[in-house]
Formats: C-alpha cells, structure tokens, sequence
C-alpha cells in the first residue's frame, strides 16, 4: 500500500485509532469471559465491574476439568461438530462444483428449493424434526444432531463452494483437458488446489456452527453421556445459583478447538491463489 | 502432422444457431488464420476443432478419420487460449510440462524437452517462477512453451497476441512464424487483427455470422475478394465503397461520371463500386474522374492519407506513397486505377466485369 506512505502523521494516527476501538470492541467480551475465569469465586460480586481482578485463579478450570463431565460434553462437541463439518464440506463441494459448471434439468428448481430452506425461522420445523428424530429412534445420540447439522448447512456451504469454483477460470480445466487430463483429473490436479481456501473456509465455518449450535442439541439431547459443550454450560446455572466462575472457565476452554481450527485453515484462507493464471 | 477435414459443420447453442455450413480443408503443415469480426465465431469453430466444445452437426475429420466424439486429450492437438490458463499453483517448469506428466513420461525426458522449450522461448532463467510473478508477455510464452513441449499433431492458438502490447505484438508474432517454420506442423489461428492475419497466413478464412465468406492466400482476398464484407475487412486502410448506378455503357458515379466497362462486356448490375484508398490517385484536373477538397490530409511519413469531400459522392479516402505536399482545404482531383477497381452486385458478390476507358 503505497496511499499510506503519503498521508500524514494525524491520518495514521487517527487510523489506528479507529482500529484499536474497533477491536477493542469487539475483544471485550472475550476479555470479561478470561477474567472472570480468573478471578476466585469470592470477589466475582464485591469486584464486579473492576476491569482486573486484585487476585487471580486457575481454581476455576481445575473445578470444570477435574469435578463436572465437562471433557465428555467437549468430546462430544469435537465428534459432532468435525463429523458435520467434514460430510457437509464433502457434499457442497460436490454440488458446487455441479453447480458452477454443469448445465442440467431441474438446476434451477434445486437452487431455488435450497433457497427456500434458507428462509424458514428455525422454530418453525423444531417440532417435526423432533417427532422425525423420535420416530427413526435416534433421540438421544450424537448421529441425529450431526443429520440435522449436515442437512441445515448444506444449502449455505454449496453457495460458499459454488462462488469459489465460479472464481477458477473455466480456461483452466480446459487447458489441463488439453494437455491430456480426464475431467476428473483436471478437477483433482488443477481445480482442487486453487479450491484449498473455498474448502478451508467452508469448512471453518460449518465448524463454527456446529460447534454452537444449542437449539436442536437442546431439543433432541436429554442424557449426560450425548450432551454437547453448549448444552453442558447451561448445566452450571442450577435453580439456585449460576456459577460463573466455572461456566466462564468452560468457555474459555471452549473457544481453544475453534481457535486451533483457524490456525490451521488460516493459511489455506490466502486470498489471491489464482492470480497469475490469466493475461494480467 | 494432421490434415484436417471440416464437413458441414453447423452449431447451435440450445434454438440458436451461430455457426452454418462451414466446410473447410486444412492441408498437413498449413497456417490457417480464422478472421472475423468479434462474435462472428472463431472460438467456436476453434473449440469444436479443440473437442471443448460438441459439433452440433456435420463431420470433423484427422487423416480421414472422424473425431467428432473423441475427448480433447486423445485428439493429439495442443492450444494456446488467450488468456493463457497458466496453472497459477505451478512453477513455470512444471506448467511447461504438465501433458508429460499426465501422460506419465520418465522424468528425464520431461526436464529436458521443458529445458529445450525455455530455451528455445528464452525463459530458461524463469523456470523456478510462479505465473503471478511474471510479466504478460512472459506468461504468453509459457503459454506457447507449454504447447510445444507436446509436440503435437496440430497447434490451435486463439487470439494469442491480444493482451500484449504493440511492439511486443510484432515480435512474438515473428516468433510465432519462426516456429511454424521449424515445426513444420498444422496450425490454426484465431485473431481479429488482419495485419497478424495476412503476415502469418498460408491462408485465411474469413468469417462473418457464422458463415465462412472466403477462404485464400491473403493476396488471393486482397486482389480477388468474394463479396464487400472480405473487401472491407480485409486491408488498411478501409477499401472505399461508391454507390453507382449500372449502364448501358459502364457504370454512373452518383456525380454523374460514367465509368466505362471493357469493351464487349456485359451491361454490369452492380450497386457498388469499389477501390483500395492506394489504387486512388491525385492527379492534375485533366485525367481525374472527380474532384473534391481535402478535408484531413494525414502525413504519415511513408504514406499520405488524404481524406476528400467528394460532391455528391462522399468520404473518399485517397493513400498516395511518401510525402505528399497536399493541406487540408486544397483541391484534390483524384483517379482510380481502373484495373484494381471491384464492382459488387446488390447482394454483396464481387463482379468479374472488368472496367476500362471505353
Ligand atoms: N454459451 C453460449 N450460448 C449462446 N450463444 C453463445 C455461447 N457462446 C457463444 N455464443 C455466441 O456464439 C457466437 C460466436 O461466439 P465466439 O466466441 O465464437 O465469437 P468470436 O468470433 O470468438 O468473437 P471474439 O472475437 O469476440 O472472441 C457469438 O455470437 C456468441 O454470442
Ligand atoms: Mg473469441
């Protein structure tokens, strides 16, 4: 960026400024989850809005790790949410790749119904998908919960996967057709690499989702041994009493996979693989 | 080596039809140039030759047999697209020899046609590089290196030189003709520039609206042009089209000269009449067929341009050699070189009625 080698000393200033509130705002908070964490169960009241606690404590994580099925909850979330997240990646690519490069009947139809799921409030069809989970007899068990996952985040992950197969040039696969490729090959040797950030991203994201998803964990998980990560915080607020300490522990605990994920997709989220492909 | 048979072939796009009745034979070693105006079809007719794109009906044929069906990887052509289609997550090496290593070759014998190729193209010390961090003209030979290394039956180059620049342009086109020089393969190439076209040509098939107009050796359509559309296309600067006005005696200009038809010629029935701006001369009152005013006079160094307000005929566009010493707002009284002159007939066919001065 050449524009900022130019403006002067006040416009940086006031620049960064702007981006320190901004993420400022959006850290804050993640920083009140860490400190409450932090800080010991006796001074969560008397110093509740202090921005740092006088006194800190890991007593709070032991408690969630050692005495609650919080790692069970966890292990479960990671099954749910890495399952969901690699089938729907699998089949939205597939789609998508039909969808961005083959013409065929009924196309339209199948967009628009995907479209049309996309636009019912999720209220709407807990009740069904209740009484269809039930019926099958999967009430209860991690599969359900990775069905409806997959099945509600289909639509969105093949427009995601649709747009970044539009972004490789058609000239592409058509060069490797000419040099001697099958389709499939100039998929698997071509487009498939220019594609690592669209499967990264799709990927992220339905992990994400899956990963917090609380309504349908709620409504189709009631035992101890299926519970997902969301469905076990709320298991720290009692009829008596929420403990904070230990449900902010818990969540802090529950941002590390998500952070690990997108440490490692990151790189695969660089923009601008294609570029050098065409003219320029 | 491929000889290269076109029969009838006609596209449709779903109930559109933009390409008809295209029936061509391609000599093994020819250099074919498709010229046309934009959307006329030459990358249609190129990827159907390619197997990108299905013929909608009538017959391609390799040596005589039919390829219709056969997929672009097994149809031994190579093609330079025009925006390149380098492999962006590939190095300039492994571009190059990406058909070998689809077709499985030893190692060896990859990394030395690849070395052969970027020497031969001059980009031996570029190798190692990503197509984003080369210049456009390097990304164009990568591209034309990634055909040669193939050695294929027939090479198909569509608008190659296009997003180049203009010195850049005459260059790679040379290299361009060195190359089918040495290879002595079929080559078939799409371009919409006729200088490119008429340099590089064993012939050229002009193109409009999907239908082939002329097929030739470029002085063939510079002399001889089938009808006005080739006429005009082809040539720069535009050849002049006269409205005119058949005769017992030849043909009447709209000024009211009549120009005489070779004796014992048919009474012509042409609509048009027309002459390249250099077989247009400025010559004294006298001997001129009409006369005008200078209206621009462009002062090219090697050539005159002079453009001339003609009463009652028009734009007349006059090219003369060298330096002319004319201004704008002179007199002008011109000529024509009655022997190069065409007359079209009201459907655009070129006559074979021949004019002179009787
Ligand atoms: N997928 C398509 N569906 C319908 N019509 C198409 C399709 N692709 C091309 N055409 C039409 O076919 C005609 C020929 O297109 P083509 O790309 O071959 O033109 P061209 O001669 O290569 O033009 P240019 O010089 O601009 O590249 C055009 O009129 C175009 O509108
Ligand atoms: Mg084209």
């Amino acid at each position: 960026m050449s524009a900022h080698r130019h403006s002067s000393p006040l416009a940086i200033t006031g620049k960064y400024l702007a981006l320190a509130l901004y993420v400022g705002f959006a850290l804050f908070p993640l920083y009140w989850l860490a400190k409450i964490a932090v800080t010991p169960d006796k001074l969560i009241y008397t110093e509740g809005t202090a921005l740092i606690p006088s006194s800190f404590t890991l007593e709070n994580f032991r408690s969630v790790l050692l005495a609650t099925d919080f790692l069970f909850y966890f292990r479960n979330s990671l099954v749910v949410s890495i399952t969901t997240a690699a089938i729907t990646t699998c089949i939205a690519a597939a789609a998508g790749y039909a969808f961005s490069r083959f013409d065929f009947r009924g196309k339209r139809l199948v967009v628009a119904i995907m479209l049309i799921t996309q636009m019912f409030p999720l209220l709407m069809i807990i009740a069904p998908i209740y009484k269809i989970v039930a019926a099958v007899g999967l009430l209860n068990s991690l599969t359900s919960l990775i069905i409806v996952y997959t099945a509600f985040n289909i639509p969105f992950a093949t427009f995601l996967m649709q747009s970044f197969f539009d972004g490789i040039p058609k000239d592409l696969e058509e060069a490797g057709m000419m040099d001697g490729c099958t389709r499939f090959q100039a998929l698997r040797k071509i487009v498939l690499p220019l594609t690592l950030p669209g499967l990264g991203a799709t990927l992220g994201f339905i992990f994400t989702a899956a990963w917090s998803e609380l309504l349908f964990a709620l409504m189709l998980i009631n035992s101890n041994d299926t519970m997902t990560f969301p469905v076990g915080l709320l298991t720290f607020v009692s009829k008596f009493s929420v403990d904070w300490g230990q449900m902010m522990a818990a969540g802090v605990l529950a941002l590390v996979p998500s952070c690990l994920f997108f440490i490692f997709i990151q790189r695969y989220l660089v923009q601008g693989l294609t570029s050098g492909a065409v003219k320029g | 080596m491929a000889r290269i048979e076109l029969q009838n072939i006609a596209k449709n796009y779903g109930p559109v039809e933009v390409m008809r009745d295209i029936n061509l034979e391609i000599e093994d070693g020819e250099f074919i140039v498709l010229v046309g105006p934009s959307g006329c079809g030459k990358s249609t007719l190129l990827r159907m030759i390619a197997g990108l794109e299905p013929i909608t009906e009538g017959e391609f044929r390799v040596d005589g047999r039919r390829m219709n069906e056969v997929q672009p990887r097994d149809r031994d052509m190579a093609m330079v697209f025009q925006s390149y289609a380098l492999y962006p997550h590939m190095d300039v090496a492994r571009n190059m020899g990406f058909s070998l290593e689809i077709r499985k070759a030893p190692s060896q014998e990859r990394a030395d046609k690849v070395r052969d190729a970027a020497k031969t193209l001059g980009l031996t010390s570029l190798t190692a590089r990503l197509p984003k961090a080369l210049s456009g003209g390097q990304r164009q030979r990568v591209a034309m290196g990634r055909a040669i290394v193939r050695d294929p039956s027939a090479f198909l180059f569509d608008e190659p030189l296009s997003n180049l620049d203009a010195a850049l342009r005459v260059e790679m086109r040379l290299e361009i003709a060195r190359l089918h020089q040495r290879l002595e393969t079929t080559m078939i190439y799409v371009t919409h520039d006729q200088v490119e076209a008429l340099t590089l040509a064993d012939r050229i098939v002009v193109l409009n609206a999907g239908k082939i107009q002329q097929v030739g050796t470029p002085l063939d359509l510079y002399e001889r042009p089938a009808n006005r559309f080739v006429a005009q296309f082809i040539g720069s600067p535009t050849m002049n089209i006269l409205e005119v006005e058949p005769t017992d005696k030849g043909v009447l200009l709209k000024d009211g000269t009549v120009i005489g038809i070779s004796p014992g010629a048919e009474r012509p029935v042409a609509c048009d009449l027309g002459v390249r701006p250099e077989h247009l001369n400025i010559v004294p009152q006298g001997s001129a067929h009409f006369s005008g005013k200078a209206e621009l006079v462009e002062h090219l160094g090697s050539d005159t341009n002079i453009h001339a307000h003609v009463p009652s005929i028009g734009q007349v566009l006059v090219r003369q050699h060298g330096h002319f010493p004319l201004k704008t707002g002179d007199p002008v009284h011109i000529a024509l070189e009655l022997d190069k002159v065409h007359l079209f007939a009201p459907d655009g066919q070129r006559l074979d009625t021949v004019l002179g001065s009787g």
